[in-house]
């Protein structure tokens, strides 16, 4: 297999993930920060008169085009260089997943959940519509995301971005933890 | 010219996400089931790597490519960091994905996530809405 349909090793993927902070500032002043989207995309579309929401979108057009990148990248590498095996997960997460009926790793999702067919069932209310909703109001709420606090408010050196940092990651431990057992032990049949 | 280095940049950044299976619901269960370093590794290496790239732009005052010098603003700490902090964290853990991911999840072939996408512009909007509100 050739190094672009493997999967690759953290740290050349964290490389290059930390190089994009430089490479945005350099070609044009740009603070990395991908949650604003959704702003600019309410104030593009729905800003009905909310004051949040009432500016002028078009200076951030060059975050639409990365994030349009973005999504090229996503399908070169899983269409056109697709890994041909499944992923390797760690033995303990098989396990906890399989008590739930979880057990095709051929690809990134799980297919058991993140399906079309599934959009419109519990499974679809809870995987994309809540823990959607959450993504959005949480990241603006705390004024970013994992790439605006995580990687470019800490590689700034900047202690709010700890904070919120640390914030996501007591969410997520304490979700996986208590609610996601809950929440697979409903939705799955 | 700008746009097509941004819209490059933009493409490596969600090749990375694919090949480093960083859109990848397993790989946020194992990281907040421990189970796996592989993520934290993946944000490990990104938060030293930046900060060695942010050093270095301002110890040799590096500017961007028209010559401007490299400016951005600083995040503010509100009572938001926190509860909104936690808020996306739960969704972290639900979807597995945080907003960058969203859009490499779909451009992968995961058509499903689109439904993630619409009801993250839709919670943006309804804090946007109720913002005034909102202890700060």
């Amino acid at each position: 297999m050739d190094f672009l349909h493997q999967p690759w090793h953290w740290s050349i993927a964290g490389l290059i993930i930390g190089l994009t902070v430089p490479a945005l500032l350099i070609v044009d002043n740009r603070r990395f920060g991908i949650s604003m989207t959704l702003k600019h995309l309410c104030a593009m579309c729905v800003p009905m008169n909310i004051k949040f929401f009432d500016y002028d979108w078009k200076p951030y057009k060059w975050l639409f085009i990365f994030v349009i990148g973005t999504i090229l990248g996503g399908f070169i590498g899983n269409v056109f260089f697709k890994n041909p095996e499944s992923m390797v997960v760690a033995e303990e997460t098989k396990t906890f997943l399989a008590n739930y009926g979880i057990t095709d790793f051929s690809n990134l999702m799980p297919p058991e959940i993140f399906s079309v067919g599934e959009i419109f069932s519990l499974k679809g209310l809870v995987f994309l519509a809540i823990g959607g909703f959450l993504i959005g109001f949480g990241t603006r709420y705390a004024d970013g995301c994992t790439s605006g606090h995580s990687i470019f408010g800490l590689a700034t050196l900047q202690w709010p971005s700890l904070v919120a940092t640390i914030c996501f990651m007591i969410g997520g431990i304490f979700c996986t933890h208590f609610i996601l057992p809950f929440i697979l032990k409903t939705v799955m049949p | 010219m700008r746009s097509l280095l941004i819209l490059l940049i933009g493409i490596i950044f969600g090749f990375t996400f694919v090949k480093g299976e960083i859109i990848s619901w397993f790989r946020m269960v194992e990281m907040f089931q421990f189970t796996s370093f592989h993520m934290y590794g993946v944000i490990g290496t990104g938060v030293v790597v930046g900060i060695i790239a942010m050093q270095i732009i301002k110890r040799f005052d590096i500017r961007t490519l028209d010559g401007s010098p490299i400016t951005y603003e600083k995040k503010k700490f509100t009572k938001g960091t926190v509860i909104g902090g936690l808020m996306f964290g739960l969704g972290w853990g639900i979807t597995g994905a945080c907003p960058g991911p969203i859009f490499v999840q779909i451009g992968s072939g995961f058509l499903a996530v689109v439904v993630t996408l619409l009801f993250a512009v839709f919670g943006t909007w309804v804090y946007g809405a109720v913002r005034d509100r909102l202890p700060h």
